[in-house]
């Protein structure tokens, strides 16, 4: 086990280099420099080299690429053009963020989708089975953030429940020690901050979590689908267990081996791609972060966030495989 | 020819069709191929008459009805309305269906021939070639596809050819994986180790043997890669990615333009989006009825 982990991270090292590459060239690619963004109108020939020149990049592009490499290794991304703080202590402030978001959708789209699931393949053919199937189709099929205008246009506008946008009420003035808001809540033993972050929790969490709630639907409905039929099943039943124990032991326990695969897919998916959701909803996490350097050609941030995005994903994606070991002793073994 | 030669040749024939024409069966009497199938029918027909089928020009604004935060709504002149500069919501949809149609067949177009090239290259050599192509598709795969494509079409600049070639990327790696996959499982079968053990050769096997029988499932991604490029067209466009033409009836620039409308006129953001789902509802289905058509196994 130790060894597979050792291996894979190893396997790590050249996909991360070649990613800082790709993304060194890619920044420099941009129409363009941090220097149009940060000077505009009041660019001269003047201001703009000496801009360049305290940023460094005037110099060759190998100089540029080793010593920002040279920092990379020691965790130093360097500092954001656009705001002046580091690169580090941004995402430190907006990852939080994105994960509080992440781990709501993913509640709601693994609450609701493994029932959702199980119930469509012991019934299936059913009329909840195509019902099921029939919204999950169109869950994968919805554009986000035309998803986020219908709950937007429902809840807020036409109900007025729910906040449109943003992590917390305007008004509210709180601290926040780890960043993670409703966290941050808890600790403080401030139940409306609670009550509220949990609020605006709510409609981004759905938006983002429609995708992986039809995906889980059909995997836990495929998986189910797959083991109900398995001999052991059939034995378990015959020796008279009851339908629970059947299900919750033999059935659902063969079954998590898909699931957890897709779940921890999903979960490095959202982590690192819900650029459309925080846009519309005005969340302050790291899609929006990197899309607005994008537009202020803030070559730290996109080299420093894109480089953390992807190591996290891929991450993710070791944690999954990790699991199977976990999950099912046959793999361990191998 | 002897009897038994023709008879064997026949034999060759029908069991070289039947595996099609089993899946060609299967499609036929699956509903939600037939409706995936219609969907698409409507929507590319619409893309394709839109000049015939639109009342109005896409550009023509009529001002006089529009006041501040106002527009009008559906009427017997204007089924959907106006939007709010005036335009036609109804043509401007119905042209819209030719943007999508088109960045959606070229990006995939460009983005799967790309893949399917790599992934047929390491696939067939093996070896270092293998190993290098698919670290390079591990580093892109590595990246967030919505955030890849922002980054190529930043890079582009404001123009639908950059929104067609940054959906195309995204995509050069998934049918690259996919395809060397499929060819890899294909390697081991028996027919190929048959073609292999009579002394056919390297290339010929690849060509003649493993390609055609790899590509069931490149079809099957290809028609839900289909709708991925429509929703990932909408999502760069509503991001201000698209053409720099304002003017231009996109429908994520559509939705993304009527989001200050959201309390007076839902309608101007409904109507796109809708466009927007019927049609990948449509790639959807016949992605998914074409799956089970190819792989039976699949069928429950």
């Amino acid at each position: 086990m130790l060894k597979f982990v050792v291996r894979r991270l190893v396997q790590l090292v050249p996909i991360l280099l070649g990613l800082s590459l790709l993304v060194f060239a890619w920044v420099r690619a941009l129409p363009g420099g941090p220097e149009t963004a940060l000077l505009g109108e009041r660019a001269t020939p003047a201001r703009v080299a000496e801009v360049r020149r305290a940023y460094g990049l005037d110099r060759p592009l190998y100089q540029q690429y080793g010593s920002y490499m040279g920092r990379v290794v020691r965790l130093d991304f360097g500092q954001s053009i656009a705001t002046q703080r580091s690169v580090a202590s941004e995402i430190r402030r907006r990852f939080p963020a994105t994960i509080e978001l992440t781990l709501a959708a993913m509640v709601f789209a693994i609450g609701l989708g493994l029932p959702l699931g199980f119930l469509a393949a012991r019934r299936a053919g059913t009329a909840l089975d195509q019902l099921s199937m029939g919204g999950s189709l169109l869950g994968i099929s919805v554009p986000v953030f035309f998803l986020a205008f219908i709950l937007k246009y429902v809840f807020a506008v036409k109900l007025g429940w729910l906040p449109t946008v943003g992590r917390l009420d305007v008004l509210r003035t709180v601290s926040h020690p780890t960043g993670f808001y409703v966290l941050d809540a808890v600790l403080t033993l401030d139940f409306p901050t609670l009550v509220d972050a949990l609020r605006h929790l709510v409609l981004p969490g759905i938006a983002l979590g429609t995708i992986p709630l039809a995906i889980v639907t059909r995997i836990t409905r495929a998986a189910v689908l797959e083991v109900v039929n398995e001999d052991y099943v059939r034995t378990a039943r015959a020796k008279g267990l009851t339908a629970g124990v059947v299900n919750r032991r033999h059935v659902l326990k063969n079954a998590m081996l898909p699931i957890t695969t897709v779940i921890g897919l999903q979960t490095g998916l959202l982590l690192s791609g819900a650029v459309l959701t925080e846009i519309v909803f005005a969340w302050g996490g790291m899609g929006s972060f990197l899309y607005q350097a994008v537009f202020d050609r803030d070559f730290p941030v996109l080299q420093g966030g894109i480089l953390f995005l992807a190591v996290v994903f891929v991450l993710v994606n070791l944690l999954v495989d990790i699991s199977y070991g976990l999950l099912d002793p046959r793999i361990r073994v191998r | 020819m002897s009897l038994a030669a023709a008879e064997a040749a026949a034999l060759v024939v029908e069991e070289g069709g039947s595996l099609r024409r089993d899946a060609w069966q299967r499609l036929r009497r699956n509903p939600s191929a037939i409706m995936g199938a219609a969907l698409i029918v409507v929507f590319v027909a619409v893309a394709v008459l839109a000049p015939v089928l639109a009342p109005y020009s896409p550009r023509a604004a009529d001002l006089s009805g529009i006041r501040p935060g106002f527009v009008p709504g559906p009427s017997a002149a204007h089924w959907l309305g106006l939007d709010q500069q005036g335009r036609d919501e109804l043509s401007r949809i119905l042209y819209g269906a030719r943007y999508s149609l088109l960045i959606g067949v070229v990006s995939l177009g460009l983005g799967a021939s790309v893949g399917m090239l790599l992934g047929a290259l390491a696939g067939a050599f093996g070896g270092w070639v293998d190993n290098l192509l698919m670290r390079l598709m591990d580093v892109m795969l590595a990246i967030p596809g919505l955030l890849f494509a922002i980054a190529v079409a930043a890079v582009l600049g404001r123009k639908l050819s950059s929104v067609m070639i940054a959906i195309a990327v995204v995509n050069v790696p998934i049918f690259a994986r996919l395809l060397r996959s499929s060819m890899l499982s294909q390697r081991e079968s028996d027919y190929v180790v048959a073609a292999r053990s009579i002394g056919v050769s390297r290339w010929r096997i690849v060509v003649n043997h493993i390609l055609p029988n790899a590509v069931a499932p490149v079809i099957v991604q290809a028609t839900l890669a289909l709708a991925t490029a429509i929703i990932d067209a909408a999502g760069l466009a509503f991001l201000g990615l698209g053409s720099a033409d304002p003017g231009t009836p996109e429908w994520g620039r559509m939705l993304a333009e009527t989001q200050r409308y959201l309390q007076s006129s839902p309608q101007l953001a409904i109507f796109p989006g809708l466009a927007i789902v019927l049609s990948v509802v449509g790639f959807n289905l016949l992605g998914e009825a074409l799956r089970e058509a190819l792989d039976p196994k699949l069928r429950r």
